[in-house]
């Protein structure tokens, strides 16, 4: 499961996540991280038979938690031109045997390499 | 032996045997071309890719009082007017001047899909023509033409791209990921057009094709055709045209672009040909060029078939590397198959080339008035080590009377740079040596390099000075912004 983290000028200077993996014996992977001054955002992937303690002790230590549900999506401007496929880090795009783009959303890391780069803006994040 | 009357009367009485290019291969393998020269009569091909050299040739009719148009725009994108009085040429890269991501291409997608566009122009005002300025709306069915004509089509094949240099390069080819992060490479290969009448016998000036869902007709080879990279000059209606084949688009950091479906029926008049149209992606070579280095002869990184480029990976200097398709091989795929369809329903005939395409050509360079290069800019560079101490570099510049010290060691090799500025910073700092205030990643040119490189590499990083260099770093000399500017008198 994909989480995502939001710290405030307080909880952005303190070193949560690795105590948060200390305690509960389990590893967080980063996805990816926008960490500021006055505030951060990191998306981290958990298992998900341990995400309600991880949950809990994140809000415990002042870290505001939220599921992340929306990821890439595509409208109909799509042609199956495949441009995406060599950008995504994650190789979320693949060709299928009719050679359209399969989209594996869940190996999708919200980085939005692919939205820059597709031709025909097809590919966004639903709000 | 058949004759193209022979195919069209089958056409015509529905007992046509058409397939696909894709099929087509399996066909030769199993019966061999002579046979499958017998079996089939048309095989049809099909590309669908970013096809910047589009554009349409529009009449709007006149306005009373009537316009001869000065300048003109659709939803502000300019046309060119340099024809009739109300005719005028719509280019599919041209941006549009007030909206971001948008251009010819778009409109020509918005007139297909049946909306209005904003046509707004101005006039001479001359005796015939005394109107100077109108506005109105349009859409497709109100203009007289929009016949599209594209100077250059369907590229038989065309070099795959990749970055050996540390930034991100956004191109036509697509965006390229910086150390060969990923090749790009447009094309279908085996199922392309050209690919599969490579000595031009059926595809000539005059052959019908399918166009964008519309029958079109090749009028010539196109811009830049040179065998076999060979090229198409292609018109054809724009308002017989279906919005499915035919998509705007925009490559971030390069222009607007369209993608075209463009489909070319192939008689198999002989076995000759039924071979020809069993080509394969492993016996179709391009190669792979370096967009890393910003000069038109682009540096060939290695040789590729269209076998690997289409498997999803290559290699370059041992690392496997992606590869991303431009071209839409699900949507070619629709192209044959549409266009087969059309075929075998009586709704699409074939047409025998009035002249062959020129088999050979050359595809020079622009002829420039004069290329100058860096080493006419470079002046002698004062060099200093990297333990001299911040007076010492001082003095060094005062006495020799420059801003900028390339730091070089014992072979001359350049390990840094340090300008006035950073004197300036050491002395406030209390550094006691170069080494601790020159900076390290020295942007640098070559000496055979265009000056404009030079130039532009100043613009982009905002600094005065480029130590030029050799293949092994060694110092050459250096130029200035100050060298340019009194040469260049600017």
């Amino acid at each position: 499961m994909l989480l995502q983290l939001l710290f405030d000028s307080k909880t952005v200077r303190e070193p949560i996540i690795s105590r948060v993996a200390i305690k509960t014996g389990v590893p967080i992977n980063i996805l990816r991280a926008d960490v500021g001054a006055r505030k951060g955002e990191i998306i981290v992937e958990i298992p998900d038979e341990k995400s309600k303690e991880i949950e809990r002790l994140f809000n415990e230590m002042g870290v505001e938690v939220h599921e992340v549900t929306r990821t890439i999506a595509r409208n109909d401007n799509c042609v199956h031109c495949g441009l995406c496929v060599s950008i995504c880090p994650t190789e979320v795009f693949r060709l299928n045997e009719e050679m359209k783009v399969e989209i594996r959303t869940e190996k999708c890391i919200h980085c939005s390499a692919c939205i820059k780069v597709c031709p025909t803006m097809a590919l966004y994040f639903p709000i | 032996m058949k004759t193209i009357e022979q195919i069209n009367e089958k056409i015509r009485e529905g007992s046509v045997c058409v397939v696909t290019a894709k099929e087509m291969k399996d066909i030769v393998s199993e019966l061999g071309p002579e046979k499958a020269a017998k079996e089939v009569d048309v095989v049809t091909t099909g590309t669908f890719g970013a096809m910047c050299s589009t554009g349409v040739f529009i009449n709007f009719g006149h306005s009373d009082p009537p316009i001869k148009f000065r300048r003109a725009w659709l939803n502000d994108v300019e046309v060119y007017t340099g024809l009739a009085a109300v005719d005028a040429f719509l280019g599919a890269t041209k941006p549009s001047e007030t909206r971001e991501n948008y251009g010819g291409a778009h409109v020509i997608e918005e007139l297909v899909f049946g909306r209005e566009v904003e046509l707004r122009a101005i006039g001479f005002g001359t005796d015939c023509y005394p109107r100077k300025e109108i506005e109105t709306a349009v859409s497709l069915e109100d203009l007289n033409q929009a016949v599209m004509v594209n100077p250059r089509n369907a590229y038989q094949r065309y070099r795959a791209a990749t970055n050996s240099s540390d930034k991100v390069l956004r191109t036509y080819m697509g965006t390229l990921l910086p150390n060969y992060g990923n090749v790009t490479f447009a094309g279908t290969g085996e199922i392309s057009p050209l690919n599969n009448d490579p000595e031009f016998r059926t595809i000539g000036v005059g052959t019908r094709i399918f166009l964008c869902g519309a029958k079109g007709y090749i009028i010539g080879e196109g811009t830049q055709h040179s065998p076999p990279f060979g090229t198409l000059m292609v018109k054809g209606n724009l308002k017989d045209m279906k919005a499915e084949f035919l998509k705007a688009c925009y490559f971030p950091g390069y222009a607007p672009s369209i993608f075209l479906g463009i489909g070319i029926p192939i008689p198999i008049l002989d076995a000759e040909i039924a071979k020809s149209t069993a080509i394969r992606d492993w016996e179709i070579k391009t190669t792979i060029i370096d967009f890393g280095v910003p000069r038109r002869d682009r540096p060939v990184v290695r040789e590729v078939t269209y076998a690997e480029l289409k498997s999803g990976k290559v290699e370059i200097n041992r690392e496997e590397v992606r590869v991303s398709p431009l071209s839409s091989f699900y949507m070619a795929e629709k192209v044959m198959k549409e266009l087969k369809r059309m075929i075998e329903k009586g709704e699409f005939l074939l047409s025998l080339p009035v002249e062959r395409l020129k088999g050979k050509e050359l595809f020079k360079p622009m002829k420039q008035k004069e290329i100058r290069i860096v080493r006419e800019f470079m002046t002698k560079a004062i060099t200093i080590r990297e333990d001299s101490r911040i007076e010492d570099a001082a003095m060094l510049m005062i006495n020799k009377n420059v801003n900028h010290l390339p730091v070089v060691d014992d072979e001359g090799i350049l390990k840094g740079i340090v300008t006035s500025w950073d004197i300036a910073k050491a002395v406030t700092k209390g550094a006691k040596t170069v080494r601790e205030v020159m900076t390290r990643e020295v942007i640098t040119v070559f000496p055979e390099e265009p000056i404009a490189i030079a130039i532009s590499k100043l613009e982009k990083y905002d600094i005065s000075a480029l130590p030029v260099i050799d293949s092994k770093r060694r110092v050459l000399g250096i130029v200035t912004s100050e060298t340019i500017s009194k040469m260049l008198g600017v």
